[in-house]
């Protein structure tokens, strides 16, 4: 009996320590520690950060969240954000934090790295990577002389129950965005309804992807990169399908540049600071080539991974990247039942 | 007042000023989320919360949500209690096997469930696919109480009723039935519980319900009016739950009166019919662990060694056992002064105290942890994104496990001993921790570990709620297979099994040595 009597009030001692050891370790002002809120991808920022950390000295700890619910946390902290860096895998997310004027004013070595169509005007954050939208469809259910020409196509009742998006996700809410700042918001509103009728909704891109290999439904709305990833590796999600690219400057030929920021809220500026200019300096876009992302460096001349068609082939319509709205197509979404 | 306290010796059992604090202190932080929700529903304003509640969506929501509980809580007593019965009251080969057998399923998280029939039928989506997976999953909820019961009944009330002429169904229909209902409804209002707060499995196939759409709108904005409205209308339906469950329990004894002697009922024999029955024994085995365990196994075998990153791994393994054992002690202590007010006090308070808990438990991850991020972030900063944070959300939500288990043990104490104890000098610490500790050991120890493993397959508060840089074994198997990456996802499904086989052999073992319901 009092062996146990013993390891009770041991166990009891670990869980108190346990509690403070935490409680005290969340504020830390060690300048060689960033956190980062990122809604990339986790594998790519890890590379990222792997090698920062190993050329600078400074640890790197990352809040993982989606662009969205990243960007509106950042928001609702404001100034007492424990944020140092946001990083996003679209630009609407940005923008919203841009509006809420809680980023810094980025370095200029950092901005001078990236030209001036990859990143918005004001200098308040830069993009870091670009993704293009594509329309995926099964080869068994679509021929080429089918496919829609337009992303507004999908809206028409030939399209009914035949295609698919993540529709919940921040990529194919930043499409919409694109859609909403080119074509105006009742062209939208009619868009997003004739979709209410025609799509089915997937949690993601790569879901979609998958179930338009199964061939149910024939096509979908990606980014482009999901695909190329599964054609490097096993090809299983990805067998039956093709890739249709919109081009003439159309809303579906929209490319969305990820972002990166630094939080006017952090008390490690300098370190912050560093994290973007490696980003989307050289060794930063490299790894972005080199990676099995897939997704485009936009910064210090790198090109893209020879599998890719070049950036400059997509004929993409030209949107600034800070004029996206990710608030209004929330609203527009949730307005037309889709969320 | 102070003359007659003097006076009286101490008595045992009346809850004293820090069982009481503490009590209120719980009981108070119960309400933080449901105060939430009204709040937020009156800052909307009513005319926009109306709006944002009476719409399209939240119809289409609330018919998948309630088809799920209509269709499947049935299904899940139907197959809790059949299979019960042929476990404990025929000769079918093996009974011994099988009765830990389909308590097998608990341990099997319902979002790995739902990855592993994923796997096998990559098409599987919507409510068909919500109802086969969640069956799957939590039909050992009516199963175990159901079998327990059996084993206790007394067949001489069964050998009557056959004795005046009654065949063997309408006996079953009549007799055992009736006194399986406290086992049916507990369990069915658990099960019906679980289908409301499910997140990662229906997201997995599809299927929308509350909340999962609680969740989409966080992400699309954080904590908006929208996300709140929806948690308003889920509560509500867990609400209503409640109370048709307790309208169903009635005031019918179940207890038999006086000693007697119960002695184990004799066998039906199945004679031809042993075929079939084993083969539908073997198909549940197959679909509630054979499909998640098979796809687990083949995805292990294609990812090879690459997917066993010992840091990652070994990281996400080390934050989850952290989180979990100090959640599960910390919850296992606070059920001590609710549990002793509910066993000891019989008054006003002590019936708040129980409804209370009743409402916890009735409220899913997904609402506590919108509330507690929206609380912190404007009242408690210095509290926003920390352990203690996380592991008070953990402590609310788990509480009422917990509870269960710590009232069961507390109940069982004879208060002679601690009248003894205080008779002979001991203060009323002292009592509790030589005495009452010592003898609900075994009760708070079950308690803790039902916790434990409640806490380290947690997703959705821990996804909101935890510190920078957290990443338990769920987390990680999440967002792994959100990736499709099904083979890396694998070792972290495997981890989580494997972490609560022990919790559900002991919840097995308790249930067959329950006293009462």
């Amino acid at each position: 009996m009092p062996i146990r009597w013993k390891s009770i009030s041991a166990a009891l001692a670990v869980a108190v320590a346990a509690l403070g050891v935490a409680a005290c370790s969340n504020s830390s002002d060690d300048k060689n520690e960033i956190t980062v809120y990122n809604a990339q991808h986790e594998s790519l920022t890890k590379e990222w950060v792997d090698a920062f950390t190993k050329e600078t000295g400074i640890k790197v700890t990352l809040r993982q969240g989606g662009d969205t619910d990243l960007g509106n946390q950042l928001v609702a902290e404001g100034a007492a954000s424990p944020a140092d860096v946001f990083l996003t895998e679209n630009s609407p997310a940005m923008a919203l934090v841009e509006n809420a004027g809680l980023f810094a004013d980025l370095d200029k070595q950092t901005l001078d790295q990236v030209p001036a169509q990859f990143r918005p005007s004001t200098g308040k954050w830069t993009g870091i990577a670009a993704r293009s939208t594509v329309f995926v469809y099964n080869k068994d259910k679509v021929a080429a002389d089918q496919l829609p020409a337009s992303l507004l196509d999908l809206a028409q009742p030939q399209w009914k129950g035949r295609w698919g998006a993540g529709v919940s996700g921040a990529d194919f809410q930043a499409i919409v965005a694109g859609l909403l700042a080119l074509k105006g918001e009742d062209a939208t509103k009619a868009w997003l309804k004739g979709m209410k009728d025609n799509a089915t909704a997937f949690p993601n891109n790569v879901a979609t992807m998958k179930a338009v290999n199964s061939g149910q439904p024939d096509g979908g709305v990606i980014y482009h990169y999901y695909w190329y990833r599964d054609q490097a590796n096993t090809k299983e999600s990805s067998n039956n399908t093709a890739l249709h690219y919109f081009k003439n400057q159309d809303p579906g030929a929209f490319v969305s540049v990820s972002g990166g920021g630094v939080l006017k809220s952090s008390k490690k500026q300098e370190s912050a600071q560093k994290f973007l200019a490696f980003i989307t300096g050289k060794t930063g876009q490299e790894i972005l080539r080199d990676g099995d992302s897939m997704e485009y460096p936009v910064a210090s001349g790198i090109a893209a991974n020879p599998a890719l068609p070049p950036l400059a082939s997509l004929q993409a319509p030209a949107v600034d990247p800070s004029k996206l709205d990710a608030k209004k197509v929330t609203a527009l979404m949730t307005e037309a039942g889709l969320l | 007042m102070a003359l007659r306290t003097a006076v009286v010796a101490p008595r045992v059992g009346r809850p004293g000023p820090l069982v009481t604090t503490v009590a209120l202190l719980l009981v108070a932080a119960t309400f933080v989320p449901l105060g939430y929700i009204v709040s937020t529903i009156f800052s909307t304003g009513l005319h926009e919360a109306a709006h944002l509640v009476f719409r399209p969506r939240v119809g289409d929501l609330l018919r998948n949500t309630t088809g799920l509980v209509v269709v499947t809580v049935p299904i899940c007593v139907v197959l809790g209690v059949g299979l019960a019965w042929v476990v404990e009251r025929t000769n079918v080969p093996g009974a011994a096997w099988w009765g830990p057998v389909f308590a097998a399923p608990l341990a099997v998280p319902a979002f790995v469930n739902s990855y592993g029939w994923v796997s096998v039928f990559p098409t599987m989506h919507g409510l068909s696919a919500g109802v086969v997976i969640s069956t799957m999953s939590y039909f050992p909820l009516v199963y175990l109480p159901a079998a327990a019961t059996l084993r206790r009944l007394d067949p001489a009330v069964e050998e009557s009723a056959r004795a005046l002429g009654s065949g063997p169904v309408a006996v079953f229909a009549r007799i055992v039935l009736p006194q399986l209902r406290l086992a049916i409804l507990g369990g069915g209002l658990l099960i019906a519980l679980h289908l409301l707060a499910e997140y990662g499995a229906f997201v997995m196939i599809r299927f929308d319900t509350f909340t999962t759409a609680i969740f989409e709108q966080y992400q699309s904005s954080f904590a908006g009016p929208a996300g709140s409205m929806l948690a308003g209308v889920l509560v509500l339906c867990c609400l209503v739950l409640l109370a048709v469950e307790a309208g169903a329990r009635g005031k019918a004894r179940y207890a038999r009166i006086g000693s007697g002697a119960p002695r184990a009922a004799a066998r039906v024999a199945l004679g031809p019919s042993v075929v079939p029955v084993l083969i539908a024994l073997a198909a549940v085995v197959v679909g509630s662990i054979g499909v998640p365990m098979w796809t687990i196994v083949r995805w292990l075998r294609i990812g090879g060694a690459k997917v066993w990153d010992l840091t990652e791994i070994g990281t996400a393994l080390g934050q989850t056992i952290g989180l979990a054992a100090l959640a599960a002690v910390l919850t296992t202590l606070c059920a001590f002064p609710v549990a002793w007010i509910a066993v000891r006090a019989t008054s006003a308070f002590a019936r708040i105290v129980e409804g209370a808990n009743y409402i916890t438990s009735a409220l899913p991850g997904i609402v506590i942890a919108l509330a507690m991020v929206t609380v912190t972030i404007r009242w408690a900063p210095p509290l926003y994104q920390t352990v203690t944070m996380v592991v008070a959300a953990y402590v609310l939500m788990f509480l009422p496990r917990a509870l269960v288990s710590v009232r069961a043990g507390l109940a069982q104490v004879p208060i002679g001993l601690e009248e003894v104890s205080r008779s002979l000098g001991k203060s009323g610490p002292v009592t509790f921790f030589r005495v009452t500790l010592r003898l609900t050991a075994p009760a708070a120890a079950a308690a803790g570990a039902l916790v434990f493993v409640a806490v380290a397959t947690e997703l959705t508060a821990t996804l909101l709620l935890a510190p920078s840089g957290t990443r338990t074994l769920a987390m990680r198997f999440w967002s792994l297979s959100g990736e499709l990456d099904y083979a890396a996802a694998a070792p972290y499904a495997l981890i989580m099994i494997v972490a609560a086989i022990p919790v559900t052999y002991l919840l097995f073992t308790q249930s067959r040595k329950a006293a009462g319901l």
